[in-house]
């Protein structure tokens, strides 16, 4: 199943996301910890993640979800693939 | 963790502990502090530098409870010791007594994933109470959590309460004392169970292998801990407490299980999910409006070009306030230890003893407290920083830069705090997840321009620099001082980044950072938070410094030469006879060759005293440097603590109490001459004594912290040899580039 998803064009980045804009989880990639870290904290496949802004200066990129706000650095969110809403 | 455990609790009464656990930024310390007031004690959970923070308290029925706070965590899953805590002290494990009853403080606002851990304290079968916190922001946005059904689904008795207002604390005593009365009414058993047949049998066959301890008789415990290690062993992990044969088949067992293409992980955390997700349409009534202003004032706060300037100006009215509000304090100080010293030398006669307490025990006893001021304010900003949230976000902006150096925005903090003083900010470096991150920063914070420096760049830029002005308008003494930190600061961030790259070299981790919603800091906390950081630096490097002050006393005083002895009684003696008699211009005349002679006493007594026979065996070392063995002795004074070179200086020269605006030291070195008449001090040299300042690690108490904080002798003197010498180094550079470019 992840296989036939990784070749839709329906998966959306990080990058492709406008600030303000929320978009369905569809994977958590990354190193274990990282990847069981942001799945306890609520970045599950199928869960509705807000991309809230970009902090420029940082090169973060902040998350809200399941009502947290959470910062990754926007080179390690490319571990969190999301679903075109269309 | 199971040879090291303790005995099962004594049988009898016995005084029941209550661990209070829950997410950071939940509010969980403002509710411990409010439970247990200020009966509080601070230590350290063995093995780990982590405060544990541990109180008492009476309940309202008249129950005495001891009071644990868990360091807040998300979950209670673990890859560092230090996470590894949160198990522990709610599991009973690794030496941790096993609480009767854990109270969970929930943030009502994100509910679903504080809930989370709640599911994992269930499974572990511990008596839970959840203090529902912040129901009164949620009502601010016209949601509600209905607390009841809230009960009825956990199992558990649910108090809304508003740790910050003290809202609903007295509802929460009472539930606790009922639930300790009878803890059934709190042990519904686990909510999740897994449902595929594979992670049962995954959980049985993990549970089969634990020691007794673990498991203590109950199989749903034993599954939970299984659950537990299934998710936090790792290949490399910095556990410490897990049983070999645990930690083997849990690794074995998830290889297995991605082999068939089955993820525990994210079964397990998506079966505790899927159980809250299923429920929370009847705990909450939720209408969208999420956290308006928080997110408002960000778009300023974080915006791409304000941010940075805002947190710079921010940044700069901490410093300016840090200086000037400490000044008066520092002031008062300084005065009130002079007083007492000049008390106690009227009150004695003249004797070692004598001078042992003045110049020894009061002088060493002050330059600790006189630091206080600086130490005590910089805690307070911290803390309101850090309370009102905008700590994450200064992580945030201070990513990218620590990134380069290896490290990551929670650096910022330790790092900040190194320009009051290096010692807490060395203990602050607790807040850092890896032991690894913590050491490089603990190599570099010695090197950030800390407040014991500031006197010594005040007496060398008013004695040696012209107090005129660059092209009319830059004072060049403030511009030196500002060069200075500037100067540390620089090669704090390159020595980072050498380390980063070659000793200390790491794979970097992912960041991720919660940002708290922007509120208003509570007061107490901040207040009790303070006191507990400077009664750290008190006792960490207060007996430090005051051991090498006596000690240095010592050096500088012995041996003692009868013959100088003798002349110097009398000619205290003539001085007083003369101060008796009318001030006429005859015998003021006569004082000063009196003052004059005492001075060469003095100087001849330095000479012959150990320091300044060390003073002489350093000479050849640091001649390259534009030193001579006078400076010596006062770098020698240095390492007790950077600020006693004034003082140093004050005696190799003769002069009574000096300090760094003292009028006498300031001509005195001015006037210093070489055997062969030139000045010993010119600019350059003062220049090359600043930078030797800046880098040299002249502070016994950091090596003391440092020792502390990574129980390696290893760390302690590789710290103390690469700043020696780069300062070496450095001052050379400058003192004979000068010369070259003849200055």
């Amino acid at each position: 199943m992840i296989l036939r998803l990784g070749l839709s064009p329906r998966m959306l980045h990080t990058s492709d996301i406008r600030p303000g804009q929320s978009a369905r989880l569809l994977q958590v990639g990354g190193e274990r910890s990282f990847r069981r870290r942001l799945m306890e904290l609520g970045f599950l496949p199928g869960t509705s993640v807000r991309l809230v802004r970009r902090v420029a200066v940082g090169d973060l990129v902040e998350f809200e979800v399941r009502g947290g706000h959470i910062s990754l650095r926007a080179s390690e969110a490319v571990a969190l693939v999301f679903e075109s809403s269309r | 963790m199971s040879a090291k455990s303790p005995a099962a609790p004594a049988a009898g009464p016995r005084t029941p502990l209550v661990a209070v656990a829950g997410n950071p930024n939940t509010g969980k310390t403002t509710l411990f502090n409010r439970l247990t007031g200020s009966d509080q004690k601070v230590a350290n959970y063995p093995g780990v530098t982590v405060d544990r923070h541990a109180g008492h308290m009476r309940l309202p029925g008249g129950l005495d409870i001891s009071v644990l706070d868990v360091p807040g965590t998300y979950s209670l899953s673990a890859r560092s010791r230090e996470e590894e805590i949160a198990i522990q002290s709610i599991a009973g494990l690794g030496g941790e007594a096993p609480p009767d009853l854990v109270v969970l403080v929930v943030d009502a606002t994100q509910l679903s994933r504080n809930l989370y851990m709640a599911l994992q304290i269930l499974e572990l079968e511990v008596p839970l109470v959840v203090a529902l916190n912040m129901t009164d922001v949620l009502e601010s946005r016209s949601e509600s959590i209905d607390a009841e059904a809230l009960a009825r689904e956990l199992g558990v008795p649910v108090v809304s309460i508003s740790a910050l207002k003290g809202a609903g604390i007295q509802e929460l005593e009472r539930s606790i004392e009922r639930t300790l009365t009878n803890p059934k009414t709190a042990l519904p058993g686990p909510r999740w169970t897994p449902e595929s047949t594979e992670l049962r049998a995954d959980l049985d066959r993990i549970a089969d292998s634990m020691p007794p301890d673990w498991i203590r008789g109950s199989p749903t415990r034993a599954r939970a801990l299984a659950a537990w290690a299934l998710l936090s062993v790792d290949a490399p992990d910095e556990l410490h407490g897990v049983p070999d044969a645990v930690r083997r088949l849990a690794l074995e067992r998830r290889a297995r299980a991605a082999a068939d293409g089955r993820q525990v992980d994210a079964e397990i955390i998506r079966g505790r999910y899927d159980w809250i997700d299923s429920r929370m349409g009847t705990f909450v009534r939720p209408s969208r409006r999420g956290r308006e202003r928080s997110e408002r004032a960000d778009t300023v706060l974080l915006n791409p070009w304000l941010g940075f300037p805002i947190f710079l100006a921010t940044m700069s009215v901490v410093f300016l306030a840090l200086f000037s509000w400490s000044e008066p304090a520092i002031h008062a100080i300084e005065s009130t230890f002079g007083w007492v010293s000049d008390l106690v030398r009227g009150a004695m006669g003249p004797s070692i003893a004598r001078d042992f307490v003045t110049e020894g025990l009061i002088a060493g006893v002050g330059s600790v407290v006189v630091f206080l001021p600086q130490i005590l304010l910089l805690f307070l900003f911290i803390g309101v920083l850090e309370d009102t949230g905008y700590m994450a976000r200064v992580a945030c902006l201070m990513d990218r830069i620590m990134r380069s150096m290896g490290l990551n925005g929670r650096a910022f903090v330790p790092m900040l705090s190194g320009y009051a003083c290096a010692v807490p900010a060395i203990l602050a470096t607790r807040t850092m997840e890896r032991q690894r991150d913590r050491t490089l920063t603990m190599m570099v914070i010695p090197l950030m321009t800390c407040s014991a420096r500031l006197p010594v760049y005040t007496l060398v830029i008013g004695a040696l620099f012209p107090p005129t002005m660059l092209l009319g308008f830059a004072p060049v003494q403030s511009l030196l001082l500002v060069l200075m930190y500037l100067f540390s600061t620089v090669l704090a961030l390159i020595v980072a980044a050498v380390l980063s790259r070659t000793m200390l070299k790491a794979p970097s981790v992912p960041l991720i950072l919660e940002m708290p919603p922007y509120r208003m800091p509570h007061w107490p906390s901040v207040l009790r938070q303070m006191v507990q950081k400077s009664r750290a630096f008190l006792s960490e490097a207060g007996s430090v410094i005051l051991l090498c002050t006596i000690a240095l006393w010592g050096l500088l005083s012995f041996p003692k030469d009868p013959g100088l002895e003798a002349r110097r009684d009398v000619l205290a003696a003539q001085v007083a006879t003369l101060e008796a008699e009318a001030s006429t211009p005859d015998a003021q005349a006569r004082l000063d060759v009196i003052a004059a002679e005492q001075a060469d006493i003095a100087g001849q007594q330095l000479r012959s005293s150990y320091a300044g026979r060390l003073g002489h065996a350093i000479e050849p070392t640091i001649e390259p440097l534009g030193f001579d063995w006078k400076i010596g002795v006062g770098l020698i004074g240095a390492f007790a603590a950077r600020e006693v070179f004034v003082a140093t200086m004050g005696v190799v020269y003769g002069i009574g109490d000096a300090d760094e605006e003292s009028a006498t030291l300031r001509d005195q070195i001015h006037k210093e001459k070489r055997a062969n008449g030139e000045p010993v001090y010119t600019p350059l040299v003062g220049l090359s004594l600043m930078v030797f300042f800046a880098l040299a690690c002249q502070c016994m108490s950091t090596l003391a912290a440092v020792r502390r904080e990574t129980k390696s002798w290893a760390w302690v003197a590789f710290l103390f040899a690469y700043m020696t010498a780069l300062a070496w180094v450095a001052s050379f550079v400058v003192y004979q580039g000068g010369r070259l470019a003849g200055l």
